[in-house]
Parts: C-alpha cells; sequence; structure tokens
C-alpha cells in the first residue's frame, strides 16, 4: 500500500515488477491517497506525505501479532517476515503449550512453558541457536 | 469479494464506514488520533481501498481476509528503489 493511484500500480507492475519476478504482483497493490489508512496505522509521514516502510502482520482473527516500520532507504528482510509468521503459525497451532525462543526457525527446537522451565532455560536453550550461524 | 470498478479519469476515493462520514470532521480527527496508537495482540484497523491485482482494479477491505493470515505492507512509494 503507497499514496500512488492505482494507475502508477499497474505501470509499476506491467514495466518494472512483473520483470522481476517473470509474473504478475501475486497480491493486491493497494492506494491510500492522501495517507488516511496510513494515519490509523500511525506509520503516515505527514512532512513527505508518503508512508513510511510499515509492515503489519494480521492473524487470521483480525489480530495484530507484530509490526515493523523503517525509515524510506531501508529495504525490509522477507525471510524475516515469513519467520516471523512460521513462529506465530506455531504458537497458534500449539495453543500456549510451546513458545519459540530467540533465533528460532522451523525445525528447530521450541520450548514448553511451565513451571519446571522456570529457571532451566539455560539447560534447553544455547545462546548459539540465537543466531542462523 | 473484491469489488471491481471502471478505471474513470479521477483517482478512487476511499470507501468510508458509514459511521464514520456521519462524524464531523474533529471527532474523526480525534479517533485517527486515538487508532493510530497500533498495538500487538489488538484488531487491525478495518479499511477499504481501491487497489489493483490480476489486471484489474478493484475495492478491497481487509476484513475480507479474516482467516488467513495478512502481512500489510506499507512503502514510500511506487518506483522507488528499495
Amino acid at each position: 500500500m503507497s499514496v500512488d493511484s492505482v494507475f502508477v500500480h499497474k505501470v509499476w507492475n506491467d514495466q518494472e515488477l512483473s520483470k522481476m519476478i517473470g509474473k504478475n504482483i501475486p497480491f493486491p497493490m493497494l492506494s491510500d491517497g492522501g495517507g488516511n489508512i496510513g494515519k490509523l496505522y500511525g506509520i503516515y509521514d505527514e512532512e513527505g506525505g508518503v508512508e513510511t516502510r510499515g509492515r503489519f502482520l494480521i492473524d487470521p482473527d483480525g489480530i495484530v501479532q507484530g509490526f515493523e516500520v523503517l525509515t524510506p532507504p531501508v529495504g525490509r528482510n522477507v525471510s524475516e517476515t515469513l519467520r516471523q509468521i512460521q513462529a506465530f503459525q506455531l504458537v497458534r497451532e500449539a495453543k500456549g503449550a510451546e513458545a519459540t525462543p530467540s533465533g528460532w526457525r522451523p525445525g528447530k527446537k521450541t520450548l514448553k512453558p511451565g513451571p519446571d522451565l522456570v529457571g532451566n532455560v539455560w539447560k534447553e536453550w544455547k545462546v548459539s541457536e540465537a543466531f542462523d550461524e | 469479494m473484491p469489488e471491481e470498478f471502471k478505471a474513470g479519469c479521477q483517482r478512487p476515493s476511499i470507501v468510508k464506514n458509514q459511521e464514520d462520514v456521519q462524524k464531523d470532521s474533529v471527532q474523526v480527527a480525534e479517533i485517527i488520533k486515538e487508532e493510530s496508537m497500533i498495538k500487538v495482540g489488538k484488531p487491525a484497523p478495518d479499511f477499504t481501498a481501491p487497489g489493483f491485482f490480476e489486471g484489474k482494479f478493484a475495492n478491497f477491505s481487509l476484513s475480507e481476509y479474516l482467516g488467513q493470515w495478512v502481512v500489510l505492507c506499507f512503502y514510500p512509494g511506487d518506483f522507488t528503489f528499495v
């Protein structure tokens, strides 16, 4: 979503983005002229008249589970967004029985919150697991 | 389902809730101020906005995506480099 019109979205898709990925953009490109939706989400830059790089993860019940906001010159890490969705899906499925520690990604160990884990995370989880390598 | 619209010479306007239209601008400004505090664990504000998808122009509402995970991304502008 940006303040650009749907016409500009079409031309950007047709002239540039579709050439990057070899097909049309696979999700709706939304138009927020005036920035009203951006204001609602608290990421509209009044001075510049544009949206900042806000990214919101919304669960199947419409609840915000996470967000990240960056200033324009730094791009997002899409892999990190996907990792967070995978983690949120896992904990949602587990209904509170499992939690994903720092650095978790699919295949890595989860933690089982409960009285026995209090003060014992050091036995279950190593700092090195917070990092990918 | 997203409702397709014909591309005219004017920019498609943002569809407001009936409720919002009835409120005067001061109240709307207050509501926007209040709701701009997005919190995790709280509902994402619903909206309807025009969009381009699969070669067509249509209006999309966030509430149509209940039941699915949604990644809502804002960015400064088309044709920016990052």
